[in-house]
Formats: C-alpha cells, structure tokens, sequence
C-alpha cells in the first residue's frame, strides 16, 4: 500500500497543492515554518480522519479560508483508492473513498494505515501515565475489540465509584453493599485488561528492544517496565487494602487506570537520566515496534511518516535508523528535514534513491531525481 | 418590559415553556389556540390536570400510578402473585403490558442506581421489594431493566439482597439480551452479538408459543 498522488486546498499553510510520490522514500526539505509537517499531517488526515498535531479540525483550515480538500491516491493491493476528506466551517467532516461517502468515519480508519514519527511524540516521557496508557492502549485496542469495550466500562464504573465514595463524605455515612457491587465489576473489567497489558508488554518488549539495539549498535541497554497495583496481588485484595485511603480521599487510588509504564537506559529512568538522543532513539523504537504490531494486524505494511526525524540524533544513528527503515519490513516513507544536504548525504551513503520536495512558503517543488550515484 | 400585550397572556405562555421539550414560541402557541377555543373545552382541560395532581397517587403494592390505594395491576386476581417483574419507572410497566406476554405483578423502583446522578439504594423503591420476597410468596424475579452498565448493577444489587435475605427458593432471572427480532447479523454490533452467542437459548425455548 502507498500513496500515489496528494493535492490540497486550503489545508494549514497550503494554498494549493498537487503531488506525486515515489513508491519508497520521499523527503520534503525546507526551512522552518514552510510546511513540511503540514504534508505529512495531510496524509495522517487521510489515514486517520484527523490531524496528529492539532485536535481542532476547523484550525487546519488555512487563514482566511472556508473550507478545506485533502485527497489522495492510494494503491490498496494493485488497486487506485480515491480518498477524500472535506471540512467546511461548521459543517461536519465528510469522507469519501472512491466517491462513495462513509456514513462512519470509523469504517475508514486504519484502512490505509500510517505511523508517524514526530518530536510531539516525547510527550509519552515527559507527560503523565496518561499518555502512555494511552499509548498501549491504542495498539492493544486494533487487535483486540473487547478491549476498548472493556475498558470504556472500567472507566464508567470508576467515574460511578468515585461519585458515591464523595458521597459518603458528604453525608457522613458508608454503605458497605453499595461499595461492593461497583468493587465487583471494576474487579472482574480490570483483571481482564490488567492481563491484556502484561501479555501485550511481554509482547511488545523484545521487538522494541530488538529496535533500539539496532539504532544504538546495542550501546545501551533499556527497558519497558509495566507498573500496576495489580502485581501486589489479585484485584479484590488490593482493593480492600485501599479502602480507608479511598474513603479519606474520596477517589478510587487504586486500580488499572493508574498502570504506568516505566522507560529505562541501563536502568536508570529515561525521564530524569537520558540524554536527548538516547529519548529520541528510544521514542524511535517504540514507535517502530508499534509499527510492527500496525503491520501484523492489518496485514500490510503502513506508511511511514517521519517528522524531523534526524534532529538530536547523531550521524551514526541516523545511518542505522535510515538503512532500517529503507529495508524490506518497510514500506513507502515520509521524511521532513530542514537540511537538503543531511538527508541526500545519508541516502547516498546507504545507497538508496529518494524523490526530494523543496518546501517554501506553502509551495511544494519536486526536485530533479538525486540518484545513488550522484557525485556531490 | 414584556413583548406580551396581556400578564394574563405572558402568564400563561411562561407556564406552558415550563414544561419539558416546549419553548417559549411553542408556549404562545399553545396558548393562542387555548384562547381561540371553547370557554367550556379549557376548563375541561385545565380541570384535569388539577385532578392528575391531586387525585393520583402511587400503588401501595407496586408504586405503580394509581387512582386507588392498590393500582388495578395488583387487585387483579387472576393475575398471578408469585412472578414479579422489576421495572425501571410506569412508562416500563407500560411498554410490557402492550406486549401482552406477562401476567405476573410488577415492582417500579423508580430509577437505577447510579452515583453521579445521585441516586443510591436508598432513593429507590427497594426496602418495599425485600419485604415483598421476605414475606414468601414470590416464586420468580424477573429483572427488566436497561441493559445498560446501571442497570446491570442495580440487578446485581437485588440480588445480593437476596441472597442476604436467605430466601433460596426465589429464582431470579433477567429478560433476554441480544439481536432483536427482525434484525439481520451483519447490522448486529460486536457486544450484542458476542453477548448473544454467549447467551443463546436451546431451540425448544425459541419456538413462539
């Protein structure tokens, strides 16, 4: 699967817009604040129904205008899907594929599917446990659709318990059945997804390390640690052990909605302890053992969209990470870089051929084929 | 100052947006048509709703609505006393009383469990309902609440009642979950549809009787 065509039309900086892509790597080159991201982000809409940088859908209509057309030309398994997402301001979004209009935009979703790669990205180790939850949850949910459910309900019940544990403060009183019955449900929902996560972190763990230890040529050694209250024991226990803490602060303290993950190099937290590079190396190698799991379920290889991918890494990793991705496990590739000559340079050094946008101003300029034998 | 050229009129018309689902456009309305009809037809009218309020009350049974002290449901006496079916609110006892399937009596608790709304155990018709089952008559429970993460809880709130109160004897059942009838598989949701497998019923029982 690969995107064949895009053209804009009052999408973000982009007044206009028409290109064609090549099969494999594609780098979009420029200064900063051309809009190069913004491309990537075009096909991220077309994937996702929605932008991965901005959650507002009417802010990526460019300045001034009304309205806004991303389309693209996919080639799905040898055959052209004609994708179209329109946004008018205050009107609802409409997808098309070939035509046709979804009468649910989850029906598209993960059709075409994309990983993109992005500096917002270290928000899962500078962030709370939030993001990270979220993180996992995501993948977990593609594969497996009771999960999502599952976890909808956990939440719901939550939100109830936490609702009657103020109540009991205010009116001075605790009543033990009525505890009891949203314990039960919580118990049964959060041992169910508390297996899931340890299953897929177990998973997960050796195809992320197995990336990481290909950026880094294996200088370091890290871990993703899964953190839950349900290690201590099964869930009924912990939850009474908690009980008088849940009743003083009038919140549920325990349970899988504060599961965390906990990134380490060496063993020590990425957090506090790594250095900007070894974050985004190992920002990286989660993202791409993500990208692994995409490739599994959907049964195809997702596009890949790297967003200023080689900042903060040194010329060594990026070699590694370059001559990765460029393999066959890889499918068609998005690169930004706000150096031509860095990303020429490091295509030719692993002998691939790469299709080069000039990014300026909200226009888009193919440049002419800079092939493996070019002599620079 | 007011848009209305009469207080009566404006009166009126605030009275009606009062209500649920009525604006103040749908009010004036309402009350221009009012004005247009009957002298006699409006007191009908307005002489109901006061009886409504003033002579309806609750089953002392069931809590169902009532002109009487016991509602007609439960002076019935070829309605049968050991199968009580447990609704919601009235508007349940009669969406089940025009399927014309059930003969039993009902208990309308009056809404579901759910803390953020602010509705515990102890807002709902519950104690009446355990007295009813500690008392002995009552052979089957049947639930009919929404199939909804409060309503399940409710259930499993009754029957914990239950089973605190020893009365081992009462079955407890719950209506049926899953595909409607007339539906086609491939338009069932996943949950539905997983929950009807689960669930499913030997053929025997399926056959319209």
């Amino acid at each position: 699967m690969y995107l064949q065509k895009l053209s804009l039309l009052n999408f973000k900086n982009y007044e206009e817009a028409d290109l064609s892509f090549s099969e494999d790597v594609n780098a979009f080159v420029g200064g900063n604040g051309e809009g190069k991201t913004n491309l990537l982000d075009a096909i991220h809409y077309l994937s996702m129904c929605k932008s991965y940088f901005n959650a507002v859908d009417t802010q990526n209509i460019r300045h001034d205008a009304e309205f806004f057309l991303v389309q693209g030309t996919f080639n799905h398994e040898n055959r052209e899907e004609h994708i179209y997402c329109g946004l008018k301001k205050n009107q609802r979004k409409i997808f098309k594929r070939n035509q046709e209009e979804y009468e649910r935009l989850a029906d598209h979703i993960g059709f075409l599917p994309v990983v993109m790669i992005s500096p917002t990205d270290a928000n899962l180790i500078t962030e709370g446990s939030e993001e990270r939850r979220k993180f996992i949850d995501s993948i977990i949910s593609q594969f497996d659709k009771s999960y999502l459910d599952n976890l909808i309900q956990y939440n719901k019940v939550v939100s109830q318990r936490n609702a009657l544990l103020k109540q009991f403060a205010q009116a001075r009183r605790f009543d033990e059945t009525s505890l009891e019955i949203w314990d039960e449900q919580m118990i049964v929902l959060g041992e169910k997804i508390y297996r899931k996560r340890l299953e897929f972190v177990n998973h997960f763990l050796p195809i992320f390390k197995n990336y990481y230890r290909f950026i880094s040529h294996g200088r370091e050694d890290v871990a993703v640690l899964y953190e839950s209250h349900l290690h201590q024991g099964n869930f009924g226990d912990v939850l009474k052990a908690a009980l008088d803490r849940d009743r003083s602060l009038q919140f549920s303290t325990v349970g899988i909605h504060k599961d965390d993950l906990v990134f380490t190099v060496d063993g020590y937290p990425v957090k506090r302890f790594a250095s900007q590079g070894q974050q985004k190396s190992f920002l990286i190698a989660l993202k791409l053992a993500q990208f692994d799991f995409v490739r599994e379920v959907k049964k195809m290889k997702p596009i890949l969209l790297l967003d200023d991918i080689f900042d903060k890494l040194d010329n060594f990793r990026v070699k590694n990470l370059m001559e990765l991705v460029s393999k066959d496990n890889f499918g068609q590739i998005f690169i930004t870089d706000a150096h031509p000559e860095r990303v020429k340079k490091v295509f030719e050094e692993i002998q691939v051929e790469i299709l080069t946008f000039e990014v300026s101003n909200g226009s888009v300029v193919q440049q002419r084929e800079t092939a493996t034998h070019s002599s620079e | 100052m007011s848009t209305y050229s009469s207080k009566i009129l404006e009166e009126a018309v605030n009275e009606f947006s009062r209500l649920p689902g009525i604006g103040k456009r749908t009010a004036l309305r309402l009350v221009l048509h009012l004005l247009k009809a009957d002298p006699a037809d409006v007191e009908k009218f307005g002489n109901t709703f006061v009886r409504l309020r003033n002579e309806i009350r609750y089953c002392n049974q069931c809590h169902n609505i009532s002109e009487t002290e016991m509602c007609s449901i439960c002076s019935d006496h070829k309605r049968d006393d050991s199968v009580v079916c447990v609704v919601e609110d009235v508007r349940d006892v009669i969406a089940i009383e025009n399927t014309n399937q059930f003969n039993g009596k009902y208990h309308v608790l009056g809404g579901i469990i759910s803390p953020m709304d602010g509705i515990g155990p102890g807002e709902l018709n519950v104690e009446s309902l355990v007295h009813k089952m500690a008392a002995g008559t009552i052979k089957e429970i049947i639930m009919a609440l929404s199939a909804t993460m409060e309503g399940d809880t409710t259930i499993f709130y009754l029957y914990k009642k239950i089973i605190q109160l020893n009365v081992s004897d009462i079955k407890f059942s719950t209506i049926a979950r899953g595909v409607s009838v007339g539906d086609e598989l491939e338009y069932a949701d996943e949950v539905t549809l997983g929950r009807s497998i689960l669930n499913r019923t030997p053929y025997e029982n399926a056959l319209v009787k």
